[in-house]
């Protein structure tokens, strides 16, 4: 119970909510937020040093690329915060009404204070939290849906505050001065049933008046919220690991040549010969002082080992490729016509990488919620043992015993299932509509309740009326429902309907042999069975049923035993009427793609609100549990409810851990709300850490997890708790209600269908998908392959770039550790930002390795990028290795080329700029030309970038060269890329280098082939030779990413 | 072709003895040299691409720039000015300009016929035409041009008296423009001079005695260099260099040994299919 006096009074606004940056603080914080990152920061500094420190290269060539990954990054975050602000603002922008001084006044919903009376109208959202004080209808009731919060799309009734109910009008509302007194004899009592709720749904009533009383933040909605975090990739915690080692070797590199350089000067003739003295200047200055400046120097020198555009490059590539995700036509879906819907590009390979953790997906709501009107209900009118009268009785029953509500069609969006129909119906079972929608199959139509008249319209198009007196609700212990009606002429009749093991015991029994058959024969195939029973009540019967009912309904204390009782003795010796049975169809393909999810290595959790019968049958039917399943318990049921559920908790968790756990059989486990808050937050100190992480274990080993009963906060402690395991599993969350926001905030991966339950969900999601079962291609098909895309991108380009910059680190050993670059500078400064960033761009946004119908139809492929399989340490050793070979290639072979520098036929000797660029041409061409081996699937594109970035370095080193710069202080490249062409050993030796380079590579996609034939043609058994060959070429690819 | 005993007395020369230490080596040519025959010299040791040298230069002053040439960069530095004035061409690189003179004689029956060396089309076109130019002002007296600067600290005579043809002289000097273009490695070579086929009957250099006389101006010793003398015949594919050669002949027996191990392992396993297949 909550009182007015406890309200907050201070005037608390209503804040958007998820964006990052404002117009005015993007600037400074996003570039922090940019300076953040490990390689940023370090350019930062490298392009600090070369400002400062006298360096053999200018600050151009470091800062150019920096600037343009900055202002690339921060396009591209701007971009999508704008994105975000702008949904952010159809939420917080949107109009409300408020009443101030008995006129309406239109505000937008971010600027409701605390105390502003605000006027919502049928359909409308809530925009914060209200107390309900006067609705159009002068009962003072509105209808509600909540949908959107758990899910439940069935009506709530929730009632005005009782002294305010009569002002329904503008003026009248304005009358209202409410004094907050603190005092405790003059509160007033409000309950749940008073306080609207932002982000539920008025229905059925015109117009509401609520007073504000918690906005922004401060909401209901909001608090079960959790602020959006960056999410992490593993992909970048790899590739951060990577650049420490990168920088490590690069710390290495410059101290070697420090030290080298030093022992080296310490020959004077070395140190400072005639030709070449030193000025003043640095004889001056402390050795110290020069020692740590050459080291600066080394690093600034060799600090293109540090791939500079591999973020922009990964940034860019992430950014274009989750394009890819919203333009696949396979996840368009006609029914909403969209498509999917990408909202953080940064986890796109983390799709990828779900296979070692947990998908916790959320069924309740919509995803079988969804699956209604599909849901027919081959309805069970198999049974109708007493001729055509009693059909009609049992279809009448059909249509009467619910509590489903009628929704007009015309305000309904998603949900025209039946466009001709002018109505849908909305309940909080999907049994009850299929039923009631097989009996319209069969004439008798449920048209709507009226003032407690059931309406129905029966085969001859004729309208009964039956008055509702009673509805004994469904719950899960009784597992029935009545309903008890008074017909048109007087009768009064129950019906029930409810499992067959709890019908059968009420009535007649000479009634349910046959029925029984039925029952169980549909039950077999598959099919959900309910029984219908009926009885007539006398008028006294009645009377005292009805008083005890009330009775019960009044009771302070005891009141659900009491409830119960009244229930058990009303609904006894019935007559059965029949049997229906209704198929289960869930969503499309939902079973399909939870098997192949299964079959993927993934392991499959549900979480959800709903009661745990319902959850149970579901994870049935979507084959989450299969027949052989064996089930553990963890709910009310099986802890009880006494005091001790504890202590039985924890025994239970000790015999179930203590379980022979033997890998023919499977597990399931199944646990509700309350027993997992007693887990996770145990009442005393009882060494309750310990039974959490026994607990864990036990999911751990269960093939599925069953979470019913859920708070949305705890759907995301439990996806929190499977993340922080050991091994820290990437967990992926899927889920369509507002309720399952923060379980989608919570994990690695949130996905949110696309559902009619609002759009928070989509909203708050990294990837929204139309359906459920899109979730397969998005995984095992696109996941996969940004996952092989992005790791062979992060690979390739340290890679590249060791191969770049080690010549470099060789030449200091034959220039006197001087720090003379090699390279000329505009070579250093394109070679990652023009020359080599495209193709592999392409190649990673094009890739498909596999084609994406093998991997969708193999879920087995998804285990092989697990793990992160292809950005440990031994493929990147590979690479590593591969780069540092092809460096000392290009080295020594023009190296040994240059031990006669006169190349050319007319005698002219070429100098050191001629010697890198020769360098520099066989790395470039080399680079490229790898990447066109590993090309497994070539579009125009792949070939317009390869082939084009290899013109456009031999057109660039033309105009280079071709030009005096007036800018320039030097004109080392004067015609030097002209004249090395001139020369034919030149060529020779490039292209003998590039193919010497290229030829592991080459040998290795050979002995791949040969292996892949004899794999297929020899299945198991090679015999010594075959077999040791695939043994060497492992040895060689032992990385090799399969 | 190294110069070893005769010259060693010329080991401690500095820049400035006047008059040079001359020396002459005598050797021997087993082989005749039929066709054009280019000379090149030889340091050893010397680090042309040291950082601070290969920085040392201003092109624009190179470039016939009026304004670089009276306040040259300071990237010249420490051989930016000299007394005040500002030196043409400044710099590291041009200060070391390699400044001996060679002269070649054949000896045929102790007379000594000087072979013509044609110093001319030794360097880049491109450098000495677009890249090195002279300084631009009225007239072509480059004694007027130079007017204001100083020469180089270690040079004998100023940049304008390098040569007496006018095409050769101040920056346009061809020795000087190849000396300009820093070699890659520490132990290199540079052209000299081209000697030329005279006609089709005659080898450009017979085989037989020569005699090398050397104009000893550059000193080595002090940072343990040494010079040499090259003698060589370009082919199509430039100089001699066997690099290349050997390069290509590993290359190419690894890939055919390779190929070779493929097809037979292809051949066999082939086989192996077949037979396999019978049983079945």
């Amino acid at each position: 119970m909550m009182s007015l006096s406890a309200m907050c009074l201070g005037l608390f606004v209503n804040p958007p909510l998820s964006p990052q940056y404002t117009l005015w603080n993007f600037l400074p914080k996003n570039l922090f937020e940019q300076f953040r990152r490990i390689a940023n920061f370090y350019f930062l500094i490298i392009f600090l040093v070369q400002v400062i420190v006298d360096t053999p290269t200018s600050p151009v060539t470091s800062g150019l690329p920096l600037f343009f990954v900055i202002t690339v990054t921060a396009i591209k975050q701007g971009y999508e915060d704008w994105l975000r602000h702008r949904a952010d603002n159809e939420v917080n922008k949107s109009n409300v009404f408020v009443v101030e001084n008995a006129k309406q006044v239109r505000k937008e919903s971010e600027k409701i204070k605390v105390g502003d009376i605000v006027e919502v109208k049928a359909d409308e959202t809530f925009p914060c939290d209200l107390i309900f004080l006067a609705s159009s209808s002068t009962d003072g009731t509105c209808y509600v849906t909540t949908a959107s919060l758990d899910g439940e799309s069935n009506f709530k009734t929730h009632y005005a505050v009782r002294d305010t109910t009569v002002l329904c009008t503008d003026e009248a509302i304005d009358t209202l001065t409410a004094t907050i007194e603190l005092c405790p004899s003059c509160t007033l009592s409000l309950g749940p049933e008073n306080l609207l709720l932002k982000g539920a749904t008025l229905k059925n009533t015109k117009k509401i008046y609520g007073v504000a009383v918690y906005t922004g933040m401060e909401t209901k909605m909001a608090l079960n919220y959790q602020g959006k975090s960056q999410k992490r990739s593993a992909v970048e915690k790899s590739i951060n690991a990577f650049l420490i080692v990168y920088l490590c070797i690069l710390l290495g590199k410059a101290t070697v040549c420090t030290t080298l350089k030093y022992v080296w000067q310490s020959n004077p003739f070395n140190d400072e010969p005639w030709y070449n003295e030193k000025t003043k200047k640095e004889r001056e200055t402390f050795k110290v002082l020069r020692m740590f400046t050459d080291f600066l120097s080394f690093m600034v020198l060799f600090n293109f080992i540090i791939p500079v555009s591999m973020y922009v490059t990964v940034e860019m590539q992430k950014f274009l490729g989750s394009f890819f995700i919203s333009w696949d036509k396979e996840m368009f879906d006609e029914e909403i016509q969209e498509g999917a819907l990408v909202n953080t590009s940064d986890l796109n390979e983390e799709l990828g990488q779900v296979s070692t953790g947990c998908v916790c997906i959320c069924l309740d709501g919509d995803v079988d919620g969804s699956a209604l009107p599909a849901r027919s209900p081959c309805s069970g009118i198999p049974h109708a043992p007493l001729g055509p009268d009693r059909e009609e009785l049992f279809l009448r029953a059909l249509c009467l015993c619910h509590t489903v509500q009628i929704k007009e069609a015309d305000q309904v969006d998603g949900l025209m299932a039946h466009p001709e129909r002018k109505y849908t119906y909305i309940s909080s079972s999907p049994d009850e509509i299929a039923l009631v929608k097989g009996a319209e199959k069969y004439g008798f139509t449920f048209l709507g309740l009226e003032n407690n008249f059931m309406k129905i319209r029966n085969q001859k198009n004729e309208t009964e009326m039956y008055q509702l007196l009673h509805v004994l609700n469904f719950d899960p212990v009784r597992r029935r429902m009545s309903v008890i009606v008074r017909t048109s002429t007087g009768k009064l009749l129950l019906f029930c309907k409810g499992a067959d093991s709890s019908i059968f015991p009420r009535v007649q029994q000479e009634e349910i042999q046959q029925t029984k058959v039925h029952v169980d024969r549909n039950a077999m195939d598959g099919y959900r069975t309910l029984c219908v029973a009926f009885k007539e009540l006398t008028e006294k019967e009645y009377d005292r049923i009805d008083r005890q009912l009330n009775e019960a309904k009044m009771a302070l204390q005891d009141r659900e035993e009491k409830m119960a009782k009244v229930f058990d003795d009303t609904e006894a010796d019935m007559h059965l009427i029949g049997a229906t049975a209704v198929e289960d169809r869930l969503q499309e393909q939902l079973a399909e793609t939870i098997e192949a999810l299964h079959a993927a290595g993934m392991k499959v959790w549900v979480l959800t609100g709903d009661k745990m019968e319902t959850a149970k049958s579901t994870c049935y039917a979507c084959r989450l549990f299969q027949t052989s399943t064996e089930l553990l318990e963890l709910t009310a049921r099986t802890v009880g409810e006494s005091e001790r559920k504890e202590d039985r908790l924890h025994e239970l968790l000790l015999e179930y851990h203590k379980k022979s756990w033997t890998l023919s059989q499977e597990y399931g486990l199944i646990i509700d709300g309350s027993t997992l808050s007693l887990i996770l937050n145990p009442s005393q100190d009882s060494g309750s850490s310990n039974y959490k992480s026994i607990f864990l274990q036990i999911c751990l080993k269960c093939t599925a997890v069953l979470c019913c009963r859920m708070a949305p906060l705890q759907k995301a402690q439990i996806v929190r708790m499977v993340k922080n395991t050991k091994g820290s599993p990437i967990t992926l969350s899927i889920g369509d209600g507002a309720n399952d926001v923060s379980m989608i905030l919570e994990a690695h991966v949130g996905i949110g269908i696309k559902g009619k339950e609002g759009r928070q969900a989509s909203r708050n999601s990294d990837y929204a998908v139309p359906k459920f079962k899109h979730l397969r291609k998005l995984l095992l098909a696109h996941g996969h392959l940004y996952y092989v895309r992005i790791a062979h991108l992060v690979q390739y380009f340290f890679y590249k770039n060791l191969c770049f910059i080690l010549p470099q680190f060789l030449y200091q050993f034959f220039c006197g550790f001087s720090q003379q670059p090699l390279y000329d500078a505009a070579y250093l400064t394109m070679y990652n930002i023009c020359f080599t960033s495209l193709p592999i761009l392409a190649y990673s946004l094009l890739e498909q390795h596999i084609s994406i119908d093998t991997l969708t139809s193999d879920p087995q492929l998804y285990m092989k990028v697990s793990d992160n399989a292809m950005l440990q340490w031994r493929p990147f050793l590979y690479w590593t290795f591969l780069g540092a070979f092809e460096g000392l290639v290009f080295f020594f072979g023009v190296y040994f080329l240059f031990q006669n520098s006169s190349l050319e036929d007319n005698g002219k000797v070429f100098g050191n700029w001629t010697f890198g660029t020769i360098v520099f041409t066989v790395l470039v061409f080399t680079v490229t030309l790898k990447l066109a081996l590993d090309t497994r699937f070539w579009t125009w594109m792949n070939h317009f970038v390869i082939w084009g970035s290899l013109a456009f370095y031999v057109f660039f080193s033309f105009f280079w060269g071709g030009v005096i710069w007036p800018f320039l202080k030097q004109q080392r490249m004067y015609f030097v890329f002209a004249h090395m062409l001139t020369s034919v050993s030149t060529w020779l030796a490039i292209i003998l280098l590039i193919f010497i380079s290229l030829f592991p590579e080459i040998l290795l996609i050979v002995l791949k082939n040969i292996k892949e034939k004899n794999h297929q043609r020899l299945p198991s058994s090679g015999t010594s030779t075959i077999f040791m060959l695939s043994q060497t070429s492992s040895n060689h690819s032992f990385s090799w990413s399969e | 072709i190294k110069p070893s005993s005769p010259c060693n007395k010329c080991l401690n020369v500095s820049w400035d003895s006047t008059p040079p230490c001359t020396c002459t080596i005598n050797f021997t040519l087993e082989h005749s040299f039929e066709s054009n025959v280019f000379m090149y010299y030889g340091l050893s040791n010397f680090y042309q691409n040291h950082r601070r040298y290969v920085k040392s230069r201003d092109d624009s002053q190179l470039n016939g720039d009026n304004s670089s040439l009276l306040n040259p960069s300071k990237e010249c530095e420490p051989y930016r000015t000299n007394e005040d004035k500002p030196i043409a061409p400044c710099g590291a690189i041009a200060n070391s300009m390699f400044n001996d003179t060679l002269e070649l004689y054949r000896i045929d029956n102790d007379t000594r016929t000087p072979i013509t060396l044609i110093k001319k089309g030794i360097a880049w076109w491109t450098d000495k035409n677009v890249k090195f130019r002279n300084p631009t002002g009225d007239g072509n007296n480059l004694t007027a041009l130079f007017q204001g600067t100083t020469k180089p600290v270690n040079w004998p005579k100023p940049v304008y008296m390098l040569d007496s043809e006018p095409d050769n002289n101040g920056f346009i000097n061809e020795d000087f423009i190849v000396w300009m273009r820093t070699a890659a490695l520490p132990t290199f070579r540079k052209l000299y001079r081209l000697i030329e086929r005279k006609n089709n009957f005659q080898p450009t250099l017979q085989a037989g005695k020569y005699s090398l006389d050397i104009a000893y101006n550059y000193p080595v010793h002090s940072f343990d260099g040494r010079k040499r003398m090259i003698l060589s015949t370009i082919s199509w594919m430039g100089g001699k260099n066997p690099f290349l050669g050997i390069a290509y002949i590993t290359v190419g027996s690894i890939c055919f040994f390779l190929g070779v191990v493929l097809l037979f392992i292809h051949h066999k396993y082939g086989n192996r299919n077949t037979s396999a297949d019978i049983p079945n």
